[in-house]
């Protein structure tokens, strides 16, 4: 596909779609990625991101990160930051797993003395962290006590000896996103929701191990920083998010907003999947404390799937997790709404920033970042696919022109039903296990399904992502072993 | 003929390839609105499990749902399929079913049955997070009823 002419060039890395393009658009759109990005991106994308133009309250434009695609309402990828006072809150702009997201843990073990135990390790922890449709996991608690846990998020973990307070101070938020509120989740949402704590999910979720190879590290002083500091260092890397909890409560609201959205507050927009309401109003409000429960529940979800891996090497090793170094070196939410301060136009200012499939990616001394990241910049983790992949990178002081946001992923350029019919799952098993990634999955369809060719290169994302300012490259991850849902 | 599990002999739905690249997309057909519903249920399970014939009906549920527009009846069938997977850890298909029209209200009265997930017995596929209301239609059709439906997986 060649670049539509609509596009109007900023620079190498900067796109813009101006107002006059669609009727109703308050911003323009703004798409950050390179030329050879851009022709491989959907139209939906352009479609969607400047629907997103047209949300009361939007301030300076409609995003776009390097890795986006079609999503609903908002694109995946797609970021929009709000005057709180005066604009709207989208459940689109968030997505239906909230807080999906990434966690890298660190090891002070090299391949070279994990390779012989690697399908061990991966079988066990296959067996000990639940994956697929409609898991359960392997912490039993009440939904009264559910309740109380998705309001202190990872804290409650470490409250019940599932992780440490290091764990919380390298977690987004550390963990817990005050404000959340429990009466404002359903019944059925917590019923989805309550025995879920630990598991991964399925689709694109994953838990993967994988090496830092000497010639992939593209930033000494930052990997040093991040603790990256030993050839061939063995890391732990793994995507899952809100599971039915947060789903629910995406569903549960999408449908609270369409009903208020037009007859109490007179806003329309062009698609239902779109639907907001005033971020001050009663719906806005009882949404982001809802929508805060569910990033708790994300954070305490991937907080007790740390726990089991940190057991699970314990039990192979016969060493203590600290002993082998088992650190979090960070866990990024994908999927968020959140009040942050920026500076715009010359003045702090408390704003409502929608990250749909975008990552945030503070620059070095931003509050909000770790004591210890403070020089560094906050680490970013982008997943590639199963058989690329994927990168460290951190936080960057030019992020401010996408109010430090950056890439989540990789992207799909094939349908999940393309991908079925042209791989099998159990021939990509064997492939990747010839090239040294020994893959575990509930569901070779699945596994299919997640094929890399069926991505975008992650390279080129993370490229962009660079050479547009908003975040930068420390360290390349390959994989050597890997937990499918 | 009001539909029912033994009168499931072909229950019309194809996946639609070049929609949704990141989820799953479908069309379903049915004669009838009770048809379409179920084929429409049909067409939702099979994503996740890739033989319904898999499932057992061990176990059943009866669900009562009110909507006062057709494609949102289909919405909360779907969603409360969603809602037994992880709930309860179940797979259910609709046993039978029947919808009527009081004013402007509509009511679907619909008989499930299923098991609970078994990998061991179920090759399942992928989770479905939720129901999107993306390009979301039920309409009706010439030769009946038709429904497009996006799911977030």
């Amino acid at each position: 596909m060649s670049i539509p002419p609509f596009l109007q060039r900023i620079s190498d890395t900067v796109w813009e779609i101006p107002t006059s393009y669609k009727h109703g658009m308050r911003v323009p759109a703004r798409i950050f990625a390179t030329a050879k990005l851009l022709q491989e991106m959907d139209a939906g994308v352009f479609d969607q991101v400047t629907n997103v133009a047209m949300l009361p309250g939007i301030i300076h434009y409609a995003y776009c990160m390097p890795d986006g695609h079609w999503g609903y309402g908002f694109p995946i990828g797609g970021v929009a930051v709000m005057d709180p006072d005066h604009g709207v809150i989208s459940p689109g702009g968030i997505g239906f797993d909230i807080n999906c997201g990434m966690r890298l843990i660190l090891t002070n073990l090299t391949y070279e003395e994990v390779k012989p135990r690697v399908r061990e390790l991966v079988d066990r922890l296959f067996a000990r962290v639940p994956a697929g449709v409609g898991t359960s996991g392997f912490i039993n608690i009440k939904q009264d006590e559910f309740r109380r846990m998705v309001e202190k998020g990872a804290r409650w973990c470490v409250k019940n000896h599932f992780g440490t307070e290091e764990d919380l101070k390298n977690t987004e938020e550390e963990g817990c996103t005050p404000g959340a509120d429990a009466s404002k989740v359903s019944q059925k949402a917590v019923e989805r929701g309550y025995r879920q704590i630990g598991t991964l999910g399925s689709g694109n979720h994953y838990l993967e191990i994988q090496i830092a190879k000497p010639e992939n590290v593209f930033n000494r002083e930052l990997a040093e920083a991040f603790g990256i500091t030993i050839p061939n260092q063995v890391l732990l890397m793994f995507h899952c998010g809100s599971r039915g909890f947060g789903h629910q409560i995406a569903t549960d609201y999408l449908q609270i907003f369409l009903k208020a959205m037009t007859s109490k507050y007179g806003i329309t927009v062009p698609d239902r999947e779109l639907a907001c309401a005033p971020f001050r109003s009663p719906e806005g409000q009882d949404y982001f404390a809802a929508m805060k429960c569910a990033i708790n529940m994300s954070f305490a979800n991937r907080q007790v799937i740390l726990h089991r891996i940190r057991e699970v090497f314990a039990d192979v090793f016969h060493r203590d997790p600290q002993d082998m170094g088992m650190r979090q070196v960070y866990d990024v939410a994908h999927n968020t709404a959140k009040l942050e301060r920026h500076r715009i136009d010359g003045e702090w200012k408390n704003v409502l920033v929608h990250r749909k499939g975008a990552t945030r990616a503070f620059g070095p001394g931003m509050e909000g970042i770790p004591e210890a990241y403070m020089k560094a910049g906050q680490p970013v983790i982008i997943g590639g696919s199963m058989e690329s992949g994927s990168y460290l990178l951190a936080g960057v002081e030019t992020g401010h022109s996408a109010f430090f946001s950056t890439a989540h992923g990789s992207g799909r350029t094939m349908s999940r039903a393309q991908a079925k019919k042209k791989f099998r799952g159990r021939e990509l098993q064997q492939q990747m296990e010839a090239r040294g990634n020994y893959v575990r999955t509930a569901s070779y369809s699945g596994l299919a399904e997640e094929a890399g060719a069926a991505y975008k290169n992650i390279d080129d994302v993370v490229d962009a992502a660079e050479r547009a300012g908003l975040s930068k490259r420390v360290v390349r991850l390959v994989p050597i072993g890997n937990v499918k849902g | 003929m009001r539909p029912n599990f033994e009168s499931r002999i072909y229950m019309p739905y194809r996946y639609l390839e070049d929609v949704a690249i990141a989820d799953a997309a479908f069309e379903a057909w049915g004669g009838s609105l009770e048809e379409m519903l179920m084929s429409a249920s049909d067409a939702t399970m099979n994503i996740m499990v890739s033989d319904l014939s898999s499932v057992r009906p061990m176990q059943y549920r009866h669900l009562r749902i009110k909507e006062n527009h057709i494609d949102m009846l289909l919405f909360q069938l779907l969603q409360e399929l969603i809602y037994y997977k992880d709930a309860e850890q179940l797979l259910l298909l609709i046993r039978s079913i029947r919808v009527e029209q009081h004013d402007t209200d509509w009511s679907a009265f619909v008989e499930v049955a299923g098991e609970t997930i078994d990998p061991e017995r179920h090759d399942l596929v992928v989770d479905i997070k939720a129901v999107t209301l993306h390009n979301f239609s039920a309409v009706q059709t010439a030769q009946g009823w038709k429904a497009t439906v996006i799911v977030d997986v």
